[in-house]
């Protein structure tokens, strides 16, 4: 009982910490909307690669970034209804 | 303490003040004194047994006038503590807190007895000596060890009425109507207040002598007279109108007037002149009536037996007297025999009829009236068995609770329901609601650990279901139970906290009646207690909300006692620091301001004060607001406002050091105008406040604030009151230390006055004293430097007084230490070392000080010593030689202290000298002072290299092999040390049979407690095996790996970790693993643990032998045992880390395959471990790999699959999220589309 009250603790100092940790009840859509955004934020942090995928699209880099920086909002679409 | 007699005066008078220096003394004369008196008064006001202090008084009658059975009819209105100093601090720092006496000035007599601090410096607190005659149960008591401040909070009774809440959202609950409402609880206050000023104004009466027309009246006049009394006594025409009210108004004050008029009228006698004007006149008593009564103040027990009797001793206690055995119902037996067999019928209990279960103490409470009133008196042969009470133990084991750890007799008051074995079935729901938490609190209470643990958790889980009420009701009466132990005020206090929780606005109507309960945890001398206390009061203000906090609590803020409006200021502390100073600051603002009553601002002041206490530094933000609150308050009309808003202020300023003087600009002025007129108490106050504000100014003005508040210190210097001693000591090291003052004024005008008044003899006998002035002078040392200080106390060391010689040694250590000796001429040189070698020799007690002293003062000179090393070798020499142990084990430090000097200096023949006595004293018995020569031996060993070393190594060596077996700390980490240090630097000189012989001895230090032990052995074991090779070594440890024991296991393990680090693994690691083909489990384990280490220590160089291990550790991972497999994935992980960006991570991902179906493991310890491995092979083979095990497991359907997996994803997540960008898995299906991917140039 007392380990498991630890890990919850712990879990939830960790989730404060980290938005992108799971738990076993994480939902798909939980889930993908992190590894969006993450992504999303791993291509504007890397100058180099921001720079290439410019490139690639014909966009000038700052307005690529933008618009990355704009999917971070509701990557995967709305919410699944709350199905009670 | 409790009182013996019900009539006396509050006869406080201005000699019984708390500064008093003797107060613990006195407060025992006095209580002798009461008890005496209220032994004559009982004679004629008859009192029988007063419920309250648990004591009869001494009549032998019962009264007529007055309830028999107290138990049924309870007596109030009596105030059992009115003749008590309402104000006894607890500690030091509440000095402030003195009633009667903010403004008593400067005494004009100086004190010459010892000060407060010392009487009381054993009476209370950890230091506090066992009384060897105080049974062992008892001393575990909470209240046995509570100072009589402390013992108070019984004054406020157990239960105080529930509170209306007035905040409730939907007022729909039963308890919440009934409860007391704020005005009510305002009115019942001003009630108390106006009783204690009648009172007051009684006793100045009394005190004046004015009541001496009374002593003509008629007793059975009295209740009908009291007209005329008042009359003519010549109280103010108000007074007398007021006093006129409440008299009418309750029946309680009355009643107190009544008696006190009473024992007035008898206290004239026809052989004594009526005193006028003694106030003490009650004390005075003649004892020729004193000898023939029968229950003297003697507590309960048996007449004569001077032993007051606790409850738990039921069974000691003689015949007659046992109310308890009395009250134990008589069987149907014993009953026929007592009574005649005929004409009497047994009849059949009344319906409705309940058996009283009274509590326990009550029941032994009450046995000396009665015995006296049914005719045993006198003398009573002790029976040392009672039959009956023998019979009757107490249960452990309680229908519906199962066995207990305990059971007490006071548990009988509380939990006697539940062995009384009424029928459940015939219950309402509320008795057997009520019944459940009794018996959930009594397996928290006297359980074992997991009943507790169910316990606990069945309380809280449960808790909105009890309800607030009938859980708080049961709890709190528990808590104020006076032979309450630690740990059971531990759980309760735990419940407490965890019901709170769950009942969160439901608690509002009980928070009173809690906060009663837990505030005296706020001024326990337990830290631990107070911890405690503070988290409940700030979780139940959480639950509460602030308005209702406020409204509970504010009636308490000018209570009429004291020690409540102490408590309650610490409490309002902890509700600020709950949620938030800027929430409470307006409340405070109008509290502070309050001119209603002083006691009020007092307390509000109080607050303010124990905020910075309590949140330090945190207060800063809130600092203006704080300070403008009380800044009024310097100017207060009553001295002790004043006294204590110096004192929050210097709170304050201490709490935001460095920051914040611009907050206190305003109140600078006051302070200072203030710190000018006030005089004694005040003043000390007011000085403290400057003290601790000019370190927060700029230079300029610091200097400029310094230079005006030294003229009050200077003035001060020759304060014969310890409290502005210690005050004065302490704002001139602040002073001191402020950048603006500068060494040539402190020279100038502090230093010769300072030397003058506190370079004195007496001050070093008190320690508080002696660690001031100490302080003190080295921080004005830090200014004026070092010769300033030394030139002016080096002749101290040749005083005649011990302690004094002491305190200048530490002086000049602690001075030096900080400033060098650059500072010292030649002639102070001299002198210098002159005296601490006489200090040195002369002391009849060997302290550290003086060695630290020596040490420093040495050290410090360096070469310039090199004069005086001859004297002082010879002193050691000397001191090596005597009789004393202690002695010899100083010298022997002092030689290790010193041997860096001595180099230094190129006394080598001396070193020489010292190093073949201390060989000669290998011998030596006392392990402390044996330790001690090794220490010094090796010190030498150090500064003159080993080949230089007298006596030779090749002779030492062989002496220290047998010194290794000794069991004594000290002794092994000093042989250990020395044997390390010159297996490390000279191995050559002694044999490697001598060097194997040490080994054996080495593994039993393997298990030594203390982990330097066990490490300097590891490391000695990598000295010699590197100097005689590791075969012989490594054959030693892994025979080892054998044995028993696990301490000696692992310790071997890391043994051979060394061995292989400092000899290279090759040659540890085929012997090894050979090993490992031993099919025994023991020494399989250990290899691997063994391996774990090694691949610790050589980290890079793993990626020679990963290949050469991968087999073993394939066999270990899909062992059946899972210790073997949790140590295989240690010694995984270790090898991992070892090898990243190595380019071994094709065996890297073949233990990953072997590793991973151990996911599923529960046991904490080996499923840490396993997760680890995995983390670190996702550092060798990359986070990609990995993660495509990981992927299939998150969003299994299984929750014990999800679980783990999602841990796996966690670490990976936080330790290389970025590197996982590239590597999610396609989840176009789900919405997931990340086309910039799969763009191409």
């Amino acid at each position: 009982m007392a380990d498991k009250l630890r890990a919850q603790q712990q879990l939830e100092a960790l989730q404060s910490r980290y938005v992108g940790t799971g738990h076993a009840d994480t939902t798909k859509f939980e889930w993908t909307s992190n590894i969006a955004r993450d992504s999303y934020a791993s291509y504007v942090g890397h100058p180099p690669l921001l720079q290439y995928m410019a490139i690639g699209l014909g966009e000038p880099k700052e307005k690529v970034r933008l618009m990355m920086v704009e999917k971070m909002v509701q990557p995967v679409g709305r919410p699944p209804a709350v199905e009670d | 303490m409790s009182d013996g007699g019900f009539a006396s005066f509050p006869s406080r008078s201005p000699h019984q003040k708390l500064t008093d220096p003797s107060t613990a003394e006195f407060a025992t004369i006095k209580r002798l004194q009461q008890e005496r008196n209220a032994a004559a008064a009982g004679k004629k006001g008859s009192k029988t047994f007063d419920p309250a202090n648990q004591r009869t008084d001494n009549s032998t009658k019962a009264s007529l006038t007055e309830t028999f059975d107290t138990d049924l009819y309870e007596r109030t209105g009596v105030d059992k503590y009115a003749d008590y100093n309402t104000s006894i601090a607890v500690n030091d720092d509440d000095d402030d807190m003195a009633d009667g006496d903010g403004d008593d000035g400067r005494r004009l007599v100086g004190q010459y007895t010892a000060t407060k601090e010392q009487m009381n410096e054993f009476a209370t607190g950890g230091a506090e000596e066992e009384d060897i005659l105080m049974s062992r149960e008892k001393q575990a008591q909470i209240a046995s060890r509570e100072t009589d401040y402390q013992k108070r909070r019984h004054d406020r009774g157990p239960l105080t009425p529930t509170r209306a809440d007035p905040f409730a959202a939907n007022r729909q609950a039963g308890a919440q109507d009934e409860g007391l409402s704020y005005r009510e609880v305002m009115a019942a206050r001003e009630l108390e207040r106006e009783e204690e000023r009648v009172r007051r104004v009684i006793a100045e009466k009394q005190a004046r002598g004015e009541d001496g027309v009374v002593e003509h009246q008629a007793t059975l006049k009295d209740a009908s007279d009291k007209e005329n009394k008042d009359a003519g006594s010549t109280v103010v025409a108000t007074g007398r109108k007021r006093k006129q009210r409440w008299d009418v108004a309750s029946e309680a004050p009355s009643e107190e007037g009544v008696k006190v008029e009473e024992t007035k009228t008898k206290r004239s006698r026809w052989d004594q002149t009526p005193v006028p004007g003694a106030e003490d006149g009650p004390k005075r008593r003649s004892r020729w009536d004193q000898a023939p009564t029968l229950g003297g103040a003697t507590p309960v027990g048996n007449q004569g037996l001077v032993t007051p009797m606790h409850p738990s001793q039921a069974g000691t206690m003689t015949f007659g007297t046992d109310i308890s055995s009395r009250n134990v119902p008589l069987s149907d037996e014993e009953l026929d025999l007592m009574l005649p067999s005929e004409g009497y019928k047994i009849l059949d209990p009344p319906p409705g009829y309940e058996p009283i279960r009274a509590a326990a103490r009550k029941l032994m409470a009450t046995p000396a009236p009665v015995a006296s009133a049914s005719g045993y008196g006198g003398f009573m042969m002790q029976e040392p068995e009672n039959a009956r009470a023998l019979g009757k133990q107490l249960p452990t084991e309680i229908p519906g609770v199962g066995d207990l750890q305990f059971f007490k007799a006071e548990d009988m008051a509380y939990f006697g329901k539940l062995v009384d074995g009424a029928d459940e079935n015939q219950m309402s729901v509320e008795e057997l609601k009520e019944r459940k938490i009794m018996r959930l609190l009594l397996k928290v209470k006297n359980g074992t650990p997991p009943m507790r643990k169910t316990a606990l958790r069945q309380l809280t889980d449960n808790a909105r279901q009890f309800g607030a009420g009938p859980l708080f009701n049961q709890i709190l009466p528990l808590l104020m139970e006076k032979t309450l132990e630690d740990q059971e005020r531990h759980l309760l206090v735990k419940v407490i906290d965890r019901v709170l929780y769950k009942l969160d606005d439901l608690v509002r109507p009980y928070v009173h009646k809690i906060l009663v309960v837990i505030e005296p945890l706020l001024i326990d001398q337990d830290y631990y207690a107070r911890v405690e206390g503070r988290e409940i009061i700030s979780n139940l203000s959480k639950a509460a909300g602030l308005a209702h906090m406020i409204s509970t609590m504010r009636p308490d803020i000018d209570h009429v006692d004291e020690y409540v409006r102490n408590t309650t200021a610490r409490a309002f502390a902890v509700v600020a620091s709950a949620l938030g100073i800027p929430a409470l600051l307006p409340f405070l603002r109008a509290v502070c301001r309050s001119k209603k009553s002083w006691q009020a601002r007092h307390t509000g002041v109080k607050i303010v004060q124990q905020i910075p206490i309590l949140m330090g530094c945190a207060i800063l933000p809130h600092l203006k607001g704080l300070v403008d609150c009380i800044g009024d308050n310097l100017n207060d009309e009553q001295a002790k406002v004043r006294t204590v808003t110096s004192l929050a202020i210097a709170a304050l300023a201490e709490a935001a050091n460095p920051y914040g003087i611009e907050s206190f600009d305003d109140i600078l002025n006051p302070l200072w105008t203030g710190a000018r007129k006030q005089r004694g108490k005040g003043l000390a106050g007011f000085l403290k406040a400057v003290g601790y504000i000019i370190p927060l100014m700029d230079e300029e003005y610091a200097n400029y604030y310094t230079s005006q508040i030294m003229e009050i210190l200077l003035r001060e210097f020759s304060s014969p009151d310890e409290e502005m001693k210690k005050v004065v000591l302490k704002v001139v090291s602040q002073c001191a230390s402020t950048d603006g003052v500068t060494a040539g004024y402190l020279k100038e005008n502090v230093l010769t006055e300072f030397f003058k008044s506190f370079w004195v003899r007496r001050m070093a006998l008190d320690k508080r004293n002696y660690r001031q002035v100490v302080e003190t002078t080295v921080d004005l040392g830090q200014k004026v430097g070092v010769g300033e200080i030394v030139e002016r106390i080096v002749n101290n060391l040749k005083d005649e007084s011990e302690a004094y010689r002491k305190m200048t040694v530490e002086t000049v250590e602690k001075v030096i230490a900080s400033l060098g000796a650059a500072d010292i001429s030649e002639r102070l040189e001299e002198r210098l070392v002159d005296g601490i070698l006489y200090a040195f020799q002369e002391q009849s007690v060997e302290d550290v000080v003086l060695l630290n002293g020596f040490g420093t003062v040495v050290n410090a000179l360096g070469t310039r010593c090199k004069p005086y090393l001859p004297q002082i070798v010879s002193t050691i020499l000397w001191r090596l030689n005597n009789k004393s142990a202690t002695v010899r084990q100083q010298a022997a430090d002092l030689v290790s202290r010193i041997a860096m000097v001595m180099k230094q200096c190129g006394e080598d023949v001396l070193m020489a000298k010292l190093g073949t006595v201390l060989y000669e004293y290998l011998g030596e018995e006392y392990p402390e002072v044996l330790g001690s020569i090794l220490g010094a031996l090796r010190s030498i060993v150090t500064v003159v290299g080993i080949n230089q070393m007298q006596p030779p190594i090749k002779d030492l060596l062989p002496r220290l092999t047998p010194i290794l077996r000794n069991r004594h700390e000290k002794v092994q980490e000093n042989t250990i040390d020395l044997v390390g240090r010159i297996a490390d630097r000279g191995p050559e000189s002694v044999n490697a049979r001598e060097w194997m012989r040490i080994c054996f001895e080495l593994l039993d230090m393997l298990k030594a407690h203390k982990k330097g032990i066990r490490r300097a052995a590891n490391n000695t074991f990598g000295f010699i095996a590197k100097a005689i090779g590791p075969q012989d070594v490594l054959a030693t440890l892994l025979n080892n790996l054998r044995v028993q024991e696990r301490q000696s296991r692992v310790c071997t393990a890391v043994a051979i970790g060394i061995v292989a680090e400092t000899c290279a693994p090759f040659t540890v690691l085929p012997a090894l693993m050979n090993e490992y083909r031993v099919p025994e489990l023991n020494v399989q384990n250990g290899v691997l643990k063994s391996l774990s280490f090694l691949f610790e220590y050589i980290g890079e160089m793993a990626k020679d032998y990963v290949y050469a291990v991968t087999p073993l550790l394939e066999d270990a991972l899909i062992d059946r045992d899972q210790v073997h497999r949790q140590t295989a994935a240690s010694v995984v992980k270790h090898v991992a880390l070892g090898v990243v960006g190595l380019g071994c991570e094709d065996a890297m991902l073949h233990l990953l395959n072997l590793l991973y179906p151990n996911l599923f493991e529960t046991s904490p310890h080996v499923i840490d471990r396993i997760v680890e491995a995995i983390d670190a092979i996702r550092m060798a083979v990359g986070t990609g790999t990995v993660m495509n095990y990981v992927w299939a497991g998150l969003f299994h359907p299984a929750r014990k699959v999800r679980q783990p997996y999602w841990r796996l994803y966690n670490d990976a997540y936080v330790q290389s999220a970025d590197a996982m960008v590239p590597y999610y898995p396609n989840l176009e299906e789900d919405g997931l589309a990340r086309p910039e991917l799969a763009i191409v140039i």
